[in-house]
């Protein structure tokens, strides 16, 4: 294990000559993108190309009694307005289960609503026109008889028998429910010498991405063909679930994904309206395309997070802590989201919370109940962000309580560097995690000693400033134990094709999906350095199922760490079959060969032997030259999926340094520093970017972002000017640093880094503000987001 | 022309354009679906997230709040404009090299939110004004820290060449 800071380069056994591995290569598709001649979905234009708009529901649950839509289809420009009962004969509806999540249930969901809307901003009528503008005239003529029904919206007395059940056939208001109860958690807790017991809240928020939710369908009734462009993380899911539901074979749909104007884990799930334009392109013959206004994203976007959590530690007078105990309370929306379930999350909360220490005694309960408010599924960082705040709030509040230091009780806790392989309390296997090292880390760079020393300095002078840490781990690069096992048609595998054109330069097609991470960049590392070409030699295509291989896309922090490997291997394979042709060219042994810098070379002296564009030449004009019976092959496909491990555990742990203003409320953010450890660093710009970004959508949760509904489902604040997200002028500038354990199960051992910073960010400025005020006598704040109005409440001040 | 549409002339990245567009059209849904210049982006339309700014005789503006005829005798520059240009290339090598953009999507409106910034600074801005500046353009990717970098280094080369 090493330490590295910000960005230098990071040697190992990964380095060949002119290797790429560990260097801050610059995207290769950035150009277009500051150009803006990117080609994101919204920009897509088909010839007869119709455009949908979509009649909602304006109750949280209503019968629907009659749909109007003669006038809507005699307005102008109007093709066709199809209602709910007409478009389940073209695609059937779908249920959100996984079978691994025992117990686990939903309803069937339907392309549109039919008979009943479960949640204000479903759709029940589709509204087809020229133009975008003329199918949302007409669908103001639609009209809609409702006879509205009792709303289940607050998830605390869901399962009541007064409340009303959404969904008949299921019984009662219940998706999911999770026990686990491991070690002596009653006993340990009589054994405390202090026992802090409080309740968290994560208010439901969502992914705002820039981009809305988009797709263009079209269906080529000639070829019996439909090709989908669709901004989605996911072209082969969403292959087989359009086939699927549309009763055709996988092999007569394609998915085109171009560029994706942020996703997030908002464009992984499938979605109604977006099943919907599907189906009408196939019942209309023609392209279909729908793009998500921003009040329809803020409605019909999965939302995430809304957990209530009882949560409860015990600690000894020496810091030991003895026992962990959650009791996780979510409601999901009225459907279990389709095909990743929306029991994922609470399911996460209960195996993550206590993970990075050694205590062996932990009791959690969750429920996920059904509501009437949008669906909630799986976001950035799913259910880490909660597990976090709640593990970490419980440390910082345990240390405040026996008067050590937080971040001395995290060193006699953290399960040591030196202890694996081991596992978690709830079950988590961990390969080789560094908690130690990477606090160690974080106490110097952001000067923890200093920091106190002027935190207590302005106290004096009425300035409260507050310093808050989170030590995490993060899920990443999943095997098959994620989704595949429980029966949903989810790869976990990627893979990698590399051929060599008659130029010599590389092109490479991979199954992994670029959705702003800098997917294409690691993907052309890895590629340019096994197999031995300078990068802008490498172009890398993805987000086509007819072209690329079989392959998950972009989640769970997967496309370094599987995509990478897979590419790392192809890339390899390829140099295998062209050093072939070089030696058979130049009489020479393949093993007496490389390739450096797009170069035939001497293994031994680095003598230059031959171009590659010679030997594409040779190969590709001129294979009469080349010895009788030898075939040259000059592309090469590989394949990888973890093996060894269930999922790559990484680490790391974060720091928040605020002021929090105690007249206003406010909250300014001074600074803020992550540690990590991701294994091997393929482009350490591109982690400290996903840390950066993951940060700052943490920081929003905790300060800013709440999907507001009130008592009877109705969404207060779908519009970006009353939902607050962070902006430039509200975050501080945020270091990083990287602790190396690379992971065994991969040659390249990258593991995943997406969403570290997601995950701690929250528990860290909540235990920052915390800490602020604990001089002032505050009540601990535990309910997120953090408003100024919490924040005076929790001074008294209002 | 009838009731719901009116003629406009007016000239988009040096170009001149007549068209006949509906009276109701926003100036950012004009130039994405009449011109084909999709690098302006259509994020909230309602003028809080920037995605869709582009200069108007010199300002910038949100090409959501701007109704395409309110543009008639206007010069319009969108970032395809800017970038032929050559006026923001500093800008462009800047957010490519810091990767101050990951999905993109911003980008187009954040450059044009810069580069206004730049050249109104009558000093060299501090990473406090820079932020400042860039708080009307949303960005989910990038938590703004490269952002910020790139257009301090930009600021400051800028200044330097300038001595």
């Amino acid at each position: 294990m090493k330490i590295t800071d910000d960005s230098p380069p990071v040697l190992t056994a990964l380095d060949r000559p002119n290797s790429y591995i560990g260097r801050s290569v610059p995207r290769p598709n950035l150009h277009r993108l500051t150009q803006g001649r990117g080609q994101y979905i919204s920009d897509v234009v088909l010839p007869r190309m119709a455009h949908v708009a979509f009649v909602r529901s304006p109750h949280a649950h209503a019968r629907i009694v009659k749909i109007g839509a003669e006038a809507a289809k005699k307005a102008p420009g109007v093709i066709a307005a199809v209602i709910g009962a007409e478009l389940v004969k073209v695609m059937t509806p779908w249920v959100g289960v996984l079978t691994h999540l025992k117990g686990l249930k939903s309803a069937p969901q339907a392309p549109l609503a039919v008979e009943r809307a479960c949640w204000q901003g479903e759709a029940v009528c589709a509204v087809v026109a020229r133009t975008r503008a003329e199918a949302e005239d007409a669908c103001e003529l639609v009209e809609v008889r409702y006879e509205e029904l009792p709303a289940a919206t607050d998830p605390e007395i869901a399962l009541d028998a007064k409340t009303p059940v959404i969904h008949a056939s299921l019984g009662d208001n219940l998706c999911f429910e999770r026990k686990v109860d491991v070690g002596a958690v009653d006993k340990a807790f009589a054994e405390s010498d202090a026992v802090v017991e409080t309740t968290f809240r994560f208010g439901r928020h969502t992914g705002v991405t820039t981009e809305p939710r988009a797709v263009v369908a079209d269906w080529n009734e000639g070829e019996q063909r439909m090709t989908v462009y669709h901004g989605t993380q996911a072209p082969h899911m969403m292959q087989n679930l359009f086939a699927k539901h549309l009763g055709i074979a996988e092999h007569q749909v394609r998915v085109l994904t171009k560029d994706v104007g942020g996703s997030f884990g908002i464009k992984v799930h499938t979605y109604a309206d977006e099943m919907a334009t599907v189906a009408l392109s196939k019942l209309l013959k023609r392209p279909v395309k729908f793009v998500a206004d921003r009040i329809e994203s803020f409605v019909t976007d999965i939302h995430a997070r809304d957990h209530r959590i009882k949560a409860k530690i015990g600690v000894s007078k020496n810091g030991t802590i003895t026992a962990f105990e959650i009791d996780d309370l979510t409601g999901i929306g009225p459907y279990s989201v389709y095909p990743r379930t929306s029991g994922i999350e609470a399911n996460q909360v209960v195996n993550l919370t206590g993970g990075p220490y050694k205590c062996p005694n932990y009791r959690a309960q969750a429920r996920v109940v059904f509501q009437n408010k949008n669906v909630m599924c799986q976001y950035r960082a799913v259910g880490h962000p909660i597990a976090v705040a709640v593990t970490e709030g419980l440390v910082e509040l345990a240390a405040a309580k026996i008067g050590m230091d937080p971040l001395e009780l995290r060193r006699r806790n953290l399960i040591p560097d030196d202890a694996y392989p081991t596992q978690s309390a709830s079950g988590l296997k961990f390969e080789l995690l560094s908690h130690h090292e990477a606090l160690a880390h974080l106490d110097s760079m952001m000067n923890y000693a200093g920091l106190r020393a002027e935190q207590k300095k302005l106290r004096q002078s009425g300035i409260y400033r507050g310093i808050g840490f989170a030590s995490f781990i993060e899920v990443t690069n999943p095997s098959a134990a994620f989704y595949g096992v429980g029966g949903a048609r989810i790869t976990s595998m990627d893979g990698a094709t590399v051929k060599l054109d008659a130029q010599g330069a590389i092109i490479v097609h991979t199954g992994v999906t670029e959705q702003g991470q800098g997917a294409e960049a690691v993907v052309a590392q890895c590629v340019a350095s096994s197999f031995g070409v300078p990068i802008e030699k490498v172009r890398v295509i993805t987000g086509d199922t007819d072209n690329t291989p079989y392959g998950g896309g972009t989640w769970a922090s997967r496309a370094a760490g599987i995509g990478g490997e897979a590419a790392w291997q192809a890339g390899k394979a390829l140099r295998a079959n062209v050093l072939a042709v070089a030696a058979s060219i130049l009489q020479a042994k393949p093993d007496d060969l490389d390739i450096r810098n797009g170069i035939v070379v001497d293994k031994d002296k680095g003598t230059e032997r031959l171009p590659l564009d010679e030997l594409a030449r040779v190969a590709y004009f001129r294979p009469d030259t080349l010895p009788p019976g030898f075939q040259a092959e000059l592309m090469a496909t590989r394949h990888y999926v973890p093996r060894v491990w269930p999922f790559a555990f990484t680490n790391g742990i974060q720091a928040s340094y605020l002021e929090v203003d105690t007249d206003t409320g406010f909250v300014k953010l001074l600074k803020h520093w992550c540690v990590e450890d991701c294994g091997t660093i393929i482009n350490p710009q591109l982690v400290d970017e996903q840390i950066r970004g993951g940060v700052v959508q943490g920081i929003g949760a905790a300060l800013f972002e709440h999907c507001l509904y009130d008592e009877r489902g109705q969404l207060l604040n779908g519009n970006m000017a009353d939902y607050l997200v962070p902006m430039a002028v509200e975050m501080p500038d945020i270091e990083c640093g990287h602790v190396v354990s690379p992971t065994a199960d991969s040659e390249l051992g990258a593991k995943g880094a997406g969403e570290a910073g997601t995950a701690g960010a929250p528990g860290s400025v909540m235990n920052a503000i915390n800490d602020a005020l604990r001089p002032l006598g505050a009540q601990p704040l535990t309910d997120m987001p953090f408003t100024p109005d919490k924040i005076l409440g929790a001074l008294g001040k209002v | 022309m009838n009731d719901r549409t009116l003629d406009i002339s007016l000239t988009v990245n040096g170009a001149r354009v007549q068209e006949c567009v509906e009276a109701r059209k926003t100036l950012v849904d004009f130039l994405r679906e009449d011109l084909a210049l999709t690098g302006s982006h259509v994020g909230c339309e309602h003028g809080v997230c920037g995605a869709c700014t582009v200069r108007v005789n010199g300002e910038i503006v949100r090409g959501c709040l701007m109704l395409a005829v309110q543009c008639d005798g206007a010069e319009v520059e969108t970032i395809e404009g800017l970038s032929d240009s050559g006026g923001v290339s500093d800008l462009q090598a800047a957010f490519e090299q810091r990767n101050a953009l990951q999905c993109g999507y911003c980008t187009p409106g954040m450059i044009a939110a810069a580069q206004d910034l730049l050249k109104r600074a009558k000093k060299l801005p501090s990473r406090d004004e820079i932020r400042e500046h860039l708080s009307g353009n949303y960005c989910r990717c990038t938590g703004y820290h490269a952002i910020v970098d790139a257009v301090e280094a930009v600021a400051q080369a800028r200044a330097g060449a300038k001595k």
